[in-house]
């Protein structure tokens, strides 16, 4: 089953897909683009992955000192980043490399700790669409890479299903797509993976307890490329979602030029 | 798991986020390492870390210590509560945000890089203990508080806020420049270089004047059979 969650005619509800939109549990049936997405589930820690497509890894290589024979290059980001599907960012005025990323969401549903990759698939509730942005003018060699680059408000795009992991038959066979503006940027599938969901939360959870809505961001594939102020940046999965964002700029929140 | 932090008027959101490199002692440490690979370069924007909820636990609590770790190391941090929405505030502003304070060990594995984010190091259960809160209008510095950590009652390191990078009105300037913080979300003044180690059995506990006191035991992580 597919869920997300709305805001609509004062009101906070679940949706589902309907062929003509989306329709709420109280049983209207209305368009995609007249309710506000909330993100799909309440969002617990944020744990996203580094490096963990193989031809990504090959597209940065020029700056890494890192294989991907370490262990996995895991950092965490900040509850002020979420925000959901058809959601604004900002880009910051005089940044050169702002980009997304897009990635499998992998939501935890029962308490995870020294969890053996064979049963980790158990401790997966759903999954999602996330884009993870980075601005890469940030970037700074401590804690790399740095909260500014990563957590940055409006950064963790979440969206716009929660999909049971019942209904996903292989999640490390899903094509990863993103499309500026319409045309596509980005393309991967999730076979290529470094390290996959069983041995994330392996590794995860032998130091950490995961809990319920504590969600994965599993990295993403070869194709980042620079937006701009006014892109809308499409982040799909198939079978899993299709995820809207929009670069707005400095203006919008106030910010004066400098 | 979820932790109960209730402190009239304000409950903790439970999202913690720590700084390193804000006590001049540290930036010292790191010295001309930090001109070389793979630093290249100090510091410029304020270097966070998060400490998240499985990582939080009361003052009094015991940690259990992974068999993985003989030592883990004590930091004694000042926790700045906010209390009001805090985005891109200013300098005069910045105080106002706050509820108040709160005494915070951040437990961690001794590391000596700080390359990469070592969530390994920063993300163990029940490893960021945090006090009471004390209300703000009853601290008139914050930037003159003085953290004294102990092992077993012995004081082993004190740590001056007088000497950091950032000062608490700074701090907040910086961070939420790009993180907008939230009623309840602690923000941590920082990390100092020479920060005692405990092994099981042992005590930690930390004191700031005005603030409040917070300690943790120490036991073997019991692994279900």
């Amino acid at each position: 089953m597919k869920m997300a969650r709305v805001a609509y005619s004062g009101a906070i509800h679940k949706a589902f897909p309907d062929e003509y939109g989306v329709r709420l549990d109280d049983g209207r049936i209305v368009s995609e683009t007249d309710v506000v997405w909330l993100t799909p589930f309440d969002v617990q820690t944020i744990i996203a992955l580094g490096l963990n497509y193989a031809d990504h890894v090959k597209e940065l290589s020029k700056e890494l000192t890192i294989t991907e024979k370490d262990e996995p290059l895991v950092f965490l980001k900040g509850s002020n980043s979420v925000i959901g599907h058809r959601g604004h960012t900002r880009r910051p005025r005089g940044v050169a490399f702002m980009h997304y990323e897009c990635e499998l969401a992998v939501i935890i549903g029962p308490p995870a700790k020294n969890v053996n990759a064979a049963n980790a698939m158990n401790h997966v509730a759903g999954y999602t669409v996330c884009n993870d942005y980075a601005i890469r003018d940030y970037l700074e060699n401590y804690y790399r890479p740095n909260l500014r680059v990563k957590s940055r408000d409006g950064g963790t795009v979440l969206g716009p299903w929660f999909v049971d992991a019942t209904d996903v038959a292989d999640p490390h066979e899903l094509v990863l797509r993103t499309r500026v503006n319409g045309k596509i940027t980005q393309e991967g599938s999730t076979s290529n993976m470094v390290n996959r969901i069983p041995e994330l939360i392996e590794y995860l959870s032998s130091f950490m307890t995961l809990g319920p809505g504590d969600v994965i961001l599993t990295g993403t594939p070869e194709g980042v490329v620079n937006v701009n102020e006014g892109d809308e940046i499409i982040t799909e999965i198939d079978g899993i979602g299709s995820l809207s964002n929009t670069i707005v700029g400095d203006g919008t929140f106030g910010i004066d030029d400098a | 798991m979820s932790v109960d932090f209730s402190v009239p008027p304000y409950a903790y959101s439970g999202r913690v986020y720590g700084s390193i490199l804000n006590h001049q002692a540290s930036i010292d440490a790191l010295g001309d390492e930090m001109f070389d690979v793979p630093y290249k370069n100090p510091p410029s924007a304020p270097i966070l870390y998060v400490k998240p909820r499985n990582t939080l636990a009361r003052s009094g609590s015991v940690m259990a210590v992974p068999s993985t770790h003989d030592v883990l190391q004590i930091n004694g941090c000042l926790g700045l509560v906010i209390g009001e929405t805090a985005s891109r505030v200013t300098r005069t502003s910045a105080i106002s945000h706050l509820a108040g304070y709160t005494a915070v060990i951040d437990v961690s594995v001794p590391h000596h890089n700080f390359y990469r984010p070592s969530v390994r190091f920063k993300a163990l259960d029940g490893s960021c203990v945090v006090g009471e809160l004390r209300q703000r209008d009853e601290i008139s510095d914050p930037n003159k508080l003085l953290i004294k950590v102990a092992i077993d009652r012995d004081i082993q390191q004190e740590v001056s806020l007088g000497a950091c990078v950032r000062d608490v009105e700074q701090l907040l300037v910086d961070v939420t420049e790009f993180m907008t913080l939230q009623p309840g979300d602690i923000l941590l003044t920082g990390l100092s270089v020479g920060a005692p180690e405990v092994k099981r059995d042992q005590i930690a506990s930390i004191s700031i004047g005005g603030i409040g006191d917070v300690s943790v035991g120490f036991d073997s992580e019991r692994v279900n059979a």
